[in-house]
């Protein structure tokens, strides 16, 4: 029988640092709530903004799949691996720490803000060798449909990950409805409205609320706003 | 009120020593760095340790035998840094 959990937007942590704003879907650094912890193999669901100028300085990670998604504005990476790029809306990031990775990200413009999706996702292996990606996506190929923009093949359209997760972003006109069909029904799926007004099994979702799913096979959702969303095919066990 | 004692095992050594730091910032929490399984076990003799964390880079095998020395909750710490760190710690406490 299908499962959910829905995570409104007022519900998530929130941390306000001056230079950054961020809310957290799940447990993160000092915001700690023990019925929060994952879904799945989605750990890490933050919604950034960072002022102009400002950014997260050199620090370390490994062991996790991490995937940035630029909302407005664009974001300055440099890492122990010598990769120097800026990443803007309508790229994705992403980073294999493996076996550990230094890396730094600032907002690249000295006056507007820069806002992004950072997503962590625990790998199917440990200790991989240290990888950095990005990709420019096609944004027109989103208007009323899901377009794939992660994926655990590197051959498949969008970036890739040591996990065996979807991600699709997706542009819907109001009126409009989507049919999901899962890759494989032991996942769940996390549906994050970035904006809009949309509907899933009866629960009404806003902008940014997210609502978790599993032990189905198809969602359907319904547009009553033009709506902006992301939606992840997660391995529940992982 | 005495310290709560985490050991960290893990090969980075700057990732193990930033791990180390970040337990320290916390009150009531003291932690200590091991990069290699001998090293862990001596210090496991002469500190009462509450939590291990496996940090990056120990083989399957190394991992397997410090879950078979310790009686403690041992946690396989993800992410490098203070994301996830507090969570998995508190999540292992409550599991001890």
């Amino acid at each position: 029988m299908m499962q959910t959990i829905f995570h409104p937007a007022d519900s998530r942590g929130k941390v306000d640092l001056g230079w950054l704003k961020s809310y957290h879907t799940f447990s993160f650094g000092n915001y700690y709530d023990p019925a929060r912890i994952n879904f799945g193999a989605l750990r890490v669901l933050n919604d950034d903004t960072v002022e102009g100028g400002e950014g997260f300085g050199d620090h370390p990670h490994d062991n996790m799949e991490i995937i940035s998604i630029p909302l407005t504005g664009g974001l300055k990476h440099r890492d122990s691996m010598d990769n120097v790029a800026v990443i803007s809306d309508g790229d994705i990031q992403v980073m294999s720490a493996g076996t550990g990775i230094f890396h730094e990200e600032h907002n690249d413009d000295p006056e507007e803000k820069v806002q992004f999706l950072q997503i962590w996702i625990y790998p199917n292996q440990l200790n991989v060798e240290p990888r950095y990606g990005q990709l420019t996506l096609n944004k027109a190929a989103r208007h009323n449909k899901l377009q794939q923009i992660l994926s655990p093949n590197p051959d498949d359209p969008g970036v890739w990950i040591y996990q065996d997760a979807w991600f699709y972003l997706g542009n819907f006109d109001k009126g409009l409805q989507c049919v999901y069909r899962l890759k494989d029904k032991s996942n769940g799926v996390y549906v994050f409205v970035i904006n809009g007004h949309a509907e899933i099994n009866g629960r009404q979702l806003h902008t940014r609320d997210g609502l978790g799913l599993w032990e189905l096979e198809t969602i359907t959702i319904s547009f009553f706003e033009n709506t902006e969303l992301l939606l992840m095919e997660i391995p529940m066990n992982f | 009120m005495e310290n709560i004692e985490i050991l960290v095992v893990g090969k980075h050594e700057q990732i193990t020593r930033t791990i180390v730091r970040l337990i320290d910032g916390k009150p009531q929490w003291k932690g200590s760095a091991a990069f290699s399984v001998e090293e862990a076990t001596r210090l496991a003799q002469r500190t009462a340790f509450k939590v291990v964390l496996l940090g990056a880079g120990l083989s399957r095998s190394e991992s397997d035998k410090l879950r078979e020395y310790f009686k403690i909750p041992v946690v396989q710490h993800y992410g490098g840094g203070s994301g996830l760190l507090y969570a998995e710690i508190y999540e292992a406490l409550k599991a001890k």
